[in-house]
C-alpha cells in the first residue's frame, strides 16, 4: 500500500510548485491561440517552447524535492468541485515517484519537441496554431497524469484526445489529413466509453473516485471478485483506445498525417502510453483480478507480434514506426499484465526516448527531402546527414535491444516480467513469453530495414532533390543530439534486477506496491533470458543485414508480392474488417433511416404544413382592414353568445 | 322609487344607440362618441342594480359601484390615448374617416 501521502498547500515547497506546470502551458496555448497570429514567426515557436521549458523546470524542481524528501506522495488539494449530498467530488494532484517520472518525461521530450518543432515547422500558415495546440496537449497530459481522482484524469484523458484530433488534423484542408484526425477521435471514443461505465462502476462499488481510496479499497475485496474484473476489464477497454491496443489499434497508423514532431510527441513518447500509466496507477486493483490482468497482458502480447508483423511490409517511413510504437506499447501491456508494473513504467520511460528520437529523425530525413515519405525512395542519407544519421543508428539499436543501450534493458526487464510472473502461468506465461521474444527478433528486422532503407544503401531519390539534401538546423539536430544521450543513459535506471541495483525498482515501490507472486529462477535461468534477448536481438538485426546489405532484398522480394505481404501491408487487414463489419452496415443503416426521414417524416411534415397554409390562405379574406367590419362581426360574435345564454336559460340548462 | 326595470330597459336603448352608431358612423370621432355612449350604458345598468341589491341589504350591491368606477377611469384612459392616435392620424391625412384607414391588413 502506498505510504499516506502528506498534504501539501500550494507553494510551501517545491513539489507544490509543479502545481503550476500545467497551468504555465496552458498559458502558453492561450497566448498563442489568441494573439499568435500577430506575432512574427519564431515568437510564437519561442512562447511555447518557453512555457514547456518552465514546466519542465517546476517538475524537475518536484523530482529533486522528492528525491530529497523521505515521503514518496504528496497530494495537493485543489478545490472541491462538486457537493451533493453524499457525492463530494474534490479536484486535487498527487505528486509522487510515477507522476513526478512521467512529468519530467512529458516536459523533458515535450520541451525538446517544441525546439525541433520551431526548425520543422518554419514557413509554415499555421505555425501558432501548432504551438498553441502543442502546449495545449502539454498541458492536457500533465493533467491526466497528476490527477488525484479518476474524474480529473478523464478531463486529461479527454484533453489530448481533442488535441491529438487537432494535430492530427493540422493540415486539414486535405481531406485524408481530416479524416484520419476523425478517425483517431471515433476510435478513442469507444475507449472512452470503457474508461466512463469502468467510473461508473467504482463509484457505485466504492463510493469514491480517488485514485488512492480506490487502490486502498480494492484490497479489502476478495481477490479475483467478478466486479474487479469487470473494472480492470473496461479500464483495459479505455487504455486499448488511447495506447492503440487491439484491437482498437487501427487509428494510430493514420495518426501519422500529422505533423511528424506531432507523431514523436503524441503518438510515441506521451499520448499513447496514457493507458499504461492508467494500468500502473491502479496497479493494487488490478493486483486483486488475475482474469483481468491476464487478458492485459495478452492482449499486450498479441498487440505487439500483430502491429511487428504490420511493419515488416510498411513503405512509408512514418508508418514503420508507428507500427513499432503499437508493437512496444503492447509489451508494456504485457509487462503490466504480469504485474510487472516497475518494468511497464521503465519500458514506457526509455521508448519515449528512443521513439522520439527516431521519429525526430525520420522527420528530419522527410525535411531534406521535401516531404518524401517513402522509404524505397530513400536511402543513403546517412552521409548526407550526418547528424541525424548516427542518432537514428543509436535509436534504432536500442529499440532494437542491443546490450548496454537503454531499450535492452528496459526490454529484458519486460520479458523476464512475463516469464517470471506467477499468476501468468495459469494463462499461458511462457507462450506469452516465447510470443514476446519473437517479437522481439521481428522488431529487430524491422528496425533495421528502416534504417537501412533510409540512411544506408545507395539513394534512390531522384535527381531532382540530390542537390537540395542537407542536415537539419541546430533546432533540430540539438534535441536529436539530446534524445541520443538519453537513449542511451536511461537505460542504467533499471540494469537486471536479479545481479544488479535496479533503481527503478525502488523508487516506484512504495507508490505501486501491488502484492504480485513473482517466481525467482536461479541465477543461471535469468542469465540465459538475458541470452535469449540478446539472441533475439542479433537474429532480428543479422538477418535484416543478410536480406538487405547482402542479398539487396531480393530473397524477399517474392515473399512480399504473395499474400502474406499483402496483409503485412494492409496492417492485419483490420481496416477492411472494420470496414465490412461497422462501417458498411452503419452506411447501409444511415442510408435507410435517411430515406424514411426523407420519403415519410419530411413528406409528412411538409404536408401537414401545406395543409395548415392552405386554411392560412382561406382566413386572409377576412382581415380586410375595415374597422367597422371588425366591430361588426364582433357584435354579432358576442350576440351569438348572448343568444346561446338565453336559450339555456329559456331550456332550463338542457343544453 | 322607480323600478329597476326602467333603467336596464334605458341602460339596453343607449347601448344600441352606441353599437348602431359605431357600425354606421365614419367619422372617427362620432364612433368614439358612440363607444361612450355604450361603456355610459353599461355603467347605467350597474348602478341601477347596485341600488336595487343595497335596498335588499346585500353587501354585494357595493362591488357594481366599484365597477363604474373602474370603467369611468378606463374609458377616461382610451379617450386620452385615443384621441391622442387621433390627433396624430390628422395631421398626417387631413381626414379621419375610419374606412380610410384600412392599410393595416395581411
Amino acid at each position: 500500500m502506498p505510504d499516506p501521502s502528506l498534504s501539501t498547500s500550494l507553494f510551501s515547497n517545491p513539489i507544490g510548485w509543479a502545481a503550476l506546470a500545467p497551468l504555465v502551458a496552458l498559458l502558453g496555448s492561450l497566448v498563442n491561440g489568441l494573439f499568435g497570429a500577430r506575432l512574427r514567426e519564431p515568437l510564437p515557436g519561442m512562447i511555447g517552447s518557453a512555457a514547456v521549458g518552465v514546466a519542465f523546470l517546476l517538475s524537475l524542481a518536484a523530482f529533486v524535492a522528492l528525491l530529497a524528501s523521505s515521503e514518496s506522495s504528496f497530494s495537493l488539494e485543489l478545490w472541491p468541485y462538486l457537493s451533493a449530498g453524499e457525492l463530494q467530488l474534490s479536484l486535487g494532484f498527487v505528486i509522487d515517484r510515477l507522476s513526478v517520472l512521467l512529468m519530467l518525461v512529458i516536459t523533458g521530450v515535450g520541451f525538446l519537441i517544441h525546439l525541433y518543432s520551431v526548425g520543422y515547422m518554419h514557413a509554415d500558415d499555421g505555425f501558432s496554431r501548432y504551438f498553441s495546440a502543442l502546449n495545449l496537449f502539454v498541458a492536457a497530459m500533465l493533467v491526466l497524469v497528476m490527477a488525484d481522482s479518476y474524474l480529473l484524469m478523464f478531463v486529461g484523458w479527454e484533453g489530448v484526445g481533442v488535441c491529438s484530433y487537432l494535430l492530427i488534423g493540422f493540415w486539414y484542408a486535405h481531406r485524408p489529413n481530416a479524416d484520419a484526425a476523425r478517425k483517431a477521435f471515433i476510435v478513442n471514443r469507444i475507449g472512452d466509453v470503457g474508461f466512463l461505465l469502468a467510473m461508473f462502476l467504482i463509484y457505485r462499488t466504492f463510493g469514491t473516485l480517488e485514485i488512492a481510496a480506490v487502490n486502498d479499497a480494492a484490497g479489502t475485496l476478495v481477490y479475483g471478485s467478478s466486479v474487479l474484473t469487470i473494472i480492470g476489464l473496461l479500464f483495459l477497454l479505455a487504455a486499448a483506445g488511447k495506447s492503440a491496443q487491439l484491437p482498437l489499434q487501427v487509428w494510430l497508423p493514420d495518426a501519422m498525417a500529422g505533423p511528424t514532431p506531432v507523431s514523436a510527441l503524441i503518438h510515441a513518447a506521451t499520448m499513447v502510453t496514457a493507458g499504461v500509466y492508467l494500468v500502473a496507477r491502479s496497479a493494487p486493483l488490478f493486483a486483486q483480478a488475475p482474469d483481468a490482468s491476464a487478458t492485459v497482458a495478452w492482449v499486450g502480447g498479441l498487440t505487439a507480434l500483430v502491429a511487428a508483423f504490420a511493419a515488416l511490409g510498411q513503405t512509408d517511413i512514418k508508418k514503420i514506426l508507428a507500427y513499432s510504437t503499437i508493437s512496444q506499447l503492447g509489451f508494456m501491456f504485457a509487462a503490466a499484465g504480469a504485474g510487472a508494473y516497475s518494468a511497464a513504467v521503465f519500458h514506457l520511460f526509455t521508448h519515449a526516448f528512443f521513439k522520439a528520437l527516431l521519429f525526430l529523425g525520420a522527420g528530419s530525413a522527410i525535411h531534406a527531402l521535401g516531404g518524401e515519405q517513402d522509404v524505397r525512395k530513400m536511402g543513403g542519407l546517412g552521409r548526407l546527414m550526418p547528424i541525424t544519421g548516427f542518432t537514428a543508428l543509436i535509436g534504432t539499436l536500442a529499440i532494437a535491444g542491443v546490450p548496454l543501450l537503454s531499450g535492452f534493458f528496459s526490454k529484458d526487464a519486460v520479458v523476464a516480467g512475463v516469464y517470471t510472473s506467477e499468476w501468468l502461468r495459469d494463462y499461458g506465461g511462457v507462450a506469452l513469453y516465447l510470443v514476446l521474444l519473437l517479437t522481439a527478433v521481428m522488431t529487430a528486422f524491422y528496425m533495421f530495414r528502416w534504417y537501412y532503407l533510409v540512411f544506408a544503401g545507395r539513394p534512390r531519390y531522384g535527381k531532382e532533390s540530390a542537390g537540395g539534401v542537407h542536415e537539419s538546423p541546430a533546432t533540430m539536430t540539438t534535441p536529436l543530439l539530446v534524445l541520443a544521450l538519453f537513449s542511451v543513459a536511461a537505460g542504467y535506471l533499471g540494469l537486471p534486477a536479479f545481479a544488479f541495483p535496479h533503481w527503478l525498482n525502488g523508487w516506484l515501490a512504495p507508490v505501486i506496491a501491488a502484492e504480485v507472486p513473482f517466481l525467482h529462477p536461479s541465477p543461471a535461468v535469468e542469465w540465459l533470458l538475458v541470452g535469449l534477448s540478446i539472441l533475439a536481438a542479433a537474429v532480428g538485426l543479422g538477418t535484416g543485414y543478410w536480406v538487405y546489405h547482402l542479398r539487396s532484398g531480393r530473397s524477399l522480394q517474392r515473399l512480399g508480392n504473395g499474400p502474406l505481404g499483402n496483409l503485412s501491408r494492409d496492417g492485419g487487414g483490420f481496416d477492411a474488417l472494420y470496414r465490412n463489419i461497422f462501417v458498411t452496415p452503419a452506411a447501409g443503416t444511415a442510408g435507410g433511416l435517411s430515406a424514411v426521414d426523407r420519403d415519410l417524416i419530411d413528406r409528412g411534415m411538409s404536408g401537414a404544413a401545406g395543409v395548415t397554409g392552405l386554411f392560412a390562405r382561406a382566413s386572409t379574406g377576412l382581415q380586410s382592414g375595415f374597422v367597422r367590419i371588425y366591430a361588426m362581426t364582433m357584435l354579432l360574435g358576442v350576440l351569438a353568445l348572448v343568444m346561446v345564454v338565453l336559450l339555456r336559460v329559456l331550456l332550463g340548462g338542457a343544453l | 322609487m322607480v323600478e329597476t326595470e326602467y333603467y336596464v330597459a334605458l341602460s339596453a336603448l343607449l347601448f344600441a344607440i352606441g353599437a348602431v352608431g359605431v357600425l354606421t358612423r365614419r367619422s372617427a370621432i362620432l364612433v368614439f362618441l358612440s363607444v361612450e355612449l355604450m361603456l355610459n350604458a353599461a355603467n347605467l345598468a350597474l348602478v341601477a342594480y347596485s341600488r336595487q341589491w343595497s335596498a335588499a341589504g346585500q353587501a354585494v350591491a357595493m362591488s357594481g359601484q366599484s365597477a363604474v368606477f373602474i370603467i369611468l377611469a378606463v374609458a377616461a384612459a382610451e379617450v386620452a390615448v385615443g384621441l391622442g392616435i387621433l390627433v396624430a392620424i390628422f395631421r398626417q391625412r387631413a381626414s379621419t374617416d375610419v374606412d380610410a384607414l384600412s392599410e393595416v391588413r395581411y
